[in-house]
């Protein structure tokens, strides 16, 4: 292991310690896992799209953080970002790629439009991507710059990382989910 | 040697008589009005007239003029380019504001058909004899026309705005 203090480790979780071993709850370490290996699925469709690009390139480097994989396939996808304007006509298709990926997913709306809209206030827009799918992380910003996009992505971690995991079979996640119509 | 737009005029006087009437010369496009009942058969004499060679249906659109005379409150305007002397004309068929109704231009062009479409997804206009005359752009669920100026701009599905500050009264789709 390299002793340069450039690198930064990913800090223990609360545990008990002793002589070669270490106890810990399952929960924070498949969090831990979950957290450092999220892999991108990204649905561009406008001008956030391009900011996102500069986010995944080497000058901001989205794979410091354990996204290191553009899932291009829902199914290896664990986080779905949602970049630019989302037509009306577009909805069914956003919510089938939701649908078709596996739990535990999660979603970030980037961007004013996939959030409320944005600017875009009539007849042929959806209001906010909220609308047909259950949402995580709002990132502000028309668009948003590189580091919004990083911090949105590490906000989405905290979650992940504190999600029980039991979460995804609670009464509650199902009513989410029914609530959209999605099962 | 270019065609000229008298010529135009006289050929098509001579032929639909009173069916053509306001010719105009707007910018640099030659604009006259057809009745809608003659519209087929004034595009089909354009395109196949041997010295009007209109040849290219250029667009088809749709405008609203809520606050006209009842027979005159919808607007289909065609543009058609002869590429030969590249010449381009324009002409409007006003229809009734209840029913909406003109023959298709998909008879002479095939490119009709989307703007013909187009035309019906916005301003609900039908075009009679159209093959396949539904949404293009907006969603198939849509039941507004949402060009036309009863139906506002606005969703109503917005919930980040005020209503009584951006004038939003009914959901469109």
């Amino acid at each position: 292991m390299s002793n340069s203090s450039d690198i930064k480790m990913a800090d223990a979780p609360e545990g008990y310690s002793g002589e070669g071993f270490f106890a810990t709850k399952l929960d924070t370490v498949v969090g831990m896992a979950r957290a450092n290996s999220l892999w991108p699925l990204p649905f561009a469709t406008s001008c956030c799209g391009i900011e996102f690009m500069a986010t995944m390139a080497s000058h901001y480097d989205l794979a410091r953080f354990g996204s290191e994989r553009m899932s291009f396939s829902p199914r290896q996808a664990d986080m779905l970002l949602v970049m630019g304007t989302i037509a009306k006509k577009m909805a069914p298709i956003l919510r089938q790629v939701y649908e078709q990926m596996a739990e535990p997913r999660w979603v970030i709306a980037v961007g004013a439009c996939a959030s409320s809209g944005g600017i875009f206030d009539t007849y042929s827009v959806l209001q906010g991507i909220d609308k047909v799918i259950p949402v995580d992380v709002y990132v502000p910003g028309c668009p948003p710059r590189p580091e919004q996009i990083l911090d949105g992505i590490m906000k989405l971690q905290d979650i992940v990382r504190s999600e029980s995991v039991r979460r995804r079979s609670s009464e509650e996640y199902k009513e989410l989910l029914a609530s959209y119509n999605i099962s | 040697m270019a065609l000229e737009t008298t010529v135009i005029q006289d050929k098509l006087t001579d032929k639909f008589g009173g069916n053509v009437n306001g010719f105009i010369q707007i910018k640099d496009i030659f604009t006259f009005e057809v009745a809608p009942d003659a519209m087929s058969e004034v595009m089909g004499y354009l395109k196949n007239d041997p010295l009007l060679r209109f040849n290219f249906l250029t667009d088809v659109c749709g405008v609203h003029y809520p606050d006209s005379e009842k027979d005159r409150q919808f607007a289909v305007v065609y543009h058609m380019h002869n590429w030969y002397d590249n010449v381009r004309i324009r002409f409007k068929c006003f229809l009734n504001g209840d029913t909406p109704e003109i023959a298709t231009a998909t008879d002479h062009f095939l490119s009709a058909n989307w703007q013909e479409r187009e035309t019906y997804d916005f301003f609900g206009i039908i075009f009679k004899g159209h093959p396949q005359l539904k949404r293009i752009l907006n969603m198939d669920e849509m039941t507004s026309f949402p060009m036309r100026k009863e139906f506002p701009m606005e969703d109503g599905g917005r919930t980040d705005k005020d209503d009584r500050f951006f004038g939003r009264t009914q959901d469109n789709c």
